[in-house]
């Protein structure tokens, strides 16, 4: 049986303050804390302001409850946003990945014509990634106008981008060998991509997409308040109105479809790879 | 003989059963997509009538007042740098603050998500349906109610970009934490240590280097999304961008456009680098 001064001196690294040795790690810490508290002053976050958007924020939740639609015209309203929401999500999606498909290919080192040609179709997916779905949606409204017309255009465009990214990397770790195969029959380099790279390419595909339509199900239900269609809109109305027992209503629904459309998505996604994938 | 041409034939029935389910589910979908085309108004007359209206609106927001390219005078294009930064600066500033409390929040949650850490079944339940909730409200409902009851400002943006954080991570951290190694675990249990101990001294230092990755990873959509928060009167940018598309000054459009897009590929940039040389130590140790 060792002392713990015996033990302290074997394992001296293990006995050390944690501040010790270890500087560069504290000192990053410290400034993340000095940031933090440099934040909560310019930001002018007081005391007196969270506590009394608390009590504010009780009353808010307070009034919330029961989540009541009011009448049976506005639950029907109310549906048919959803609805909406659901179908500009999977218009936006479907567009999307046909047209990110064959860009896909442009953007991917071993499918691509040139290097130029795939770094505009890089640099391009940046650019339409970088911009958020509701600065694509004001865009839009611009052009087609108000309504959910303009939502599918954005969540499209947006998700041309993901896709665009997504779809290349996929087609650049694709294997190469049944390509070769089907080359060294005497194949096409058309009944190469058929045969020998869609085949290895489309379960991931189709998971990615799914993916992204579960993702643009949120996406889809929040560009109505820019007023791109869907139920946004009506949960920025209902907030100006003050109507907070319809609001927890709405809030509701949106959190019932997106579970429903989760679990919808991710049943699919394993009866299309097949195996779990954990 | 026999035998092959049986298998031949169940062969070919299995791949006439599969082909039939294709076709179905395509046909299903061929109706889905029909019907939501309808409803959200998809006209390709609209389309092709207004897409030179997009084309224009691309072109007008490259071209300053007087006519000429944004690039031939940077100087006129950012002419409103200084304000812009600092509003810039605001929106990081609130990714910091919120990325924080959620992601401490998060830490302080996750443990009592994992079954394997905490063996009360009620109290991993609860935790996860909370989490769950936190992360399937989109942050901008979570920021027209708090606008409401903090008043406009950054403070409402913050809460909620804490709020969705909590949930985002918690789950992810959880998730960390359900497949560590458990040897520790069994031998801190065994020389009398409490719940804390067991995860001072046992989880946490499997875990803390991929805690970090996430919480950065977090930062980076975080910084997106304060970027637009403005747009509901919570802080940062998006208040400034919202209001020079609505009133059409074209040049502040792009301008703000580009200031945003470069910060976000700077700050991906480097949280990528840092993310790999967390993931990298965590590989070497």
């Amino acid at each position: 049986m060792s002392t713990r001064e015996e033990l302290r001196q074997r394992h001296s690294t293990e006995f050390q303050p944690f501040y010790e040795g270890n500087l560069r790690g504290f000192a990053i810490a410290l400034a993340g804390v000095v940031l933090f508290g440099f934040g909560l002053h310019t930001l002018d976050i007081t005391y007196a302001r969270i506590v009394g958007g608390v009590g504010e924020l009780g009353r808010i939740v307070v009034l919330m409850f029961p989540p009541d639609p009011g009448t049976w015209t506005r639950t029907g309203i109310y549906l048919y946003a959803m609805l909406e929401t659901l179908a500009i999500a999977l218009v936006g999606t479907l567009t999307a990945a046909t047209l990110a498909f064959p860009l896909g290919f442009l953007a991917a080192r071993n499918t691509t014509m040139n290097r130029v040609v795939q770094f505009f179709a890089r640099r391009s997916f940046d650019t339409l990634r970088g911009v958020d779905i509701l600065i694509w949606a004001l865009i839009w409204i611009n052009v087609v106008g108000l309504g959910p017309f303009a939502g599918v255009l954005a969540l499209a465009m947006l998700d041309l981008g993901i896709f665009g990214k997504l779809f290349s990397e996929a087609i650049e770790v694709a294997d190469k060998n049944p390509v070769e195969g089907i080359m060294s029959t005497g194949g096409s380099s058309v009944t190469a991509v058929r045969f020998g790279i869609l085949p290895q390419l489309l379960p991931v595909l189709m998971s990615q997409v799914l993916y992204a339509f579960e993702a643009n199900t949120r996406s889809a239900s929040i560009i109505g308040i820019v007023g791109a269609g869907g139920i946004g809109s009506i949960l920025s109305e209902q907030i100006r109105t003050v109507e907070f027992q319809q609001m927890s209503f709405v809030i509701l629904l949106i959190l019932v479809t997106v579970s429903v459309i989760d679990h919808l998505c991710s049943k699919l996604r394993f009866s299309i790879i097949g195996v779990r994938a954990r | 003989m026999t035998t092959l041409n049986t298998m031949g034939v169940a062969y070919a029935q299995a791949v006439v059963a599969k082909r039939r389910q294709l076709w179905l589910g395509l046909l299903v979908l061929g109706v889905c997509v029909v019907f939501s085309g309808h409803i959200t108004e998809i006209s390709f007359s609209k389309f092709y009538n207004n897409i030179g209206a997009f084309t224009s609106y691309i072109v007008r927001i490259a071209h300053l007042e007087n006519g000429q390219s944004v690039l031939s005078d940077p100087v006129e294009w950012f002419w409103g740098w200084k304000k812009w930064l600092a509003l810039m600066g605001e929106t990081l500033l609130m990714a910091y603050v919120g990325t924080l409390v959620g992601a401490s929040a998060a830490l302080g949650l996750c443990f009592l998500a994992s079954k394997n850490v905490t063996a009360n079944a009620s109290v991993v339940f609860i935790t996860r349906r909370f989490l769950e909730f936190a992360r399937t409200v989109p942050e901008m409902v979570f920021a027209l109610i708090f606008v409401v009851a903090f008043s406009l400002g950054p403070l409402p943006g913050i809460l909620a970009l804490a709020i969705h954080t909590t949930g985002a991570l918690g789950k992810l951290f959880a998730e960390v934490v359900e497949n560590i190694d458990m040897k520790p675990i069994d031998g801190v249990v065994s020389t009398g240590g409490t719940w804390l101990h067991k995860v001072r001294f046992a989880v946490l230092p499997q875990v803390a280097s991929n805690f970090a990755s996430y919480a950065l990873l977090r930062f980076e959509i975080n910084v997106r999304g304060a970027a637009v928060l403005g747009f509901v009167g919570a802080g940062g940018i998006g208040q400034t961008l919202l209001e020079v598309i609505r009133k059409f000054y074209y040049s502040d459009i792009s301008a703000l456009l580009v200031l945003i897009i470069a910060t976000v590929m700077v700050i991906d940039a480097v949280t990528e680098k840092i993310r790999h040389r967390l993931l990298g130590q965590e590989i070497a140790s």
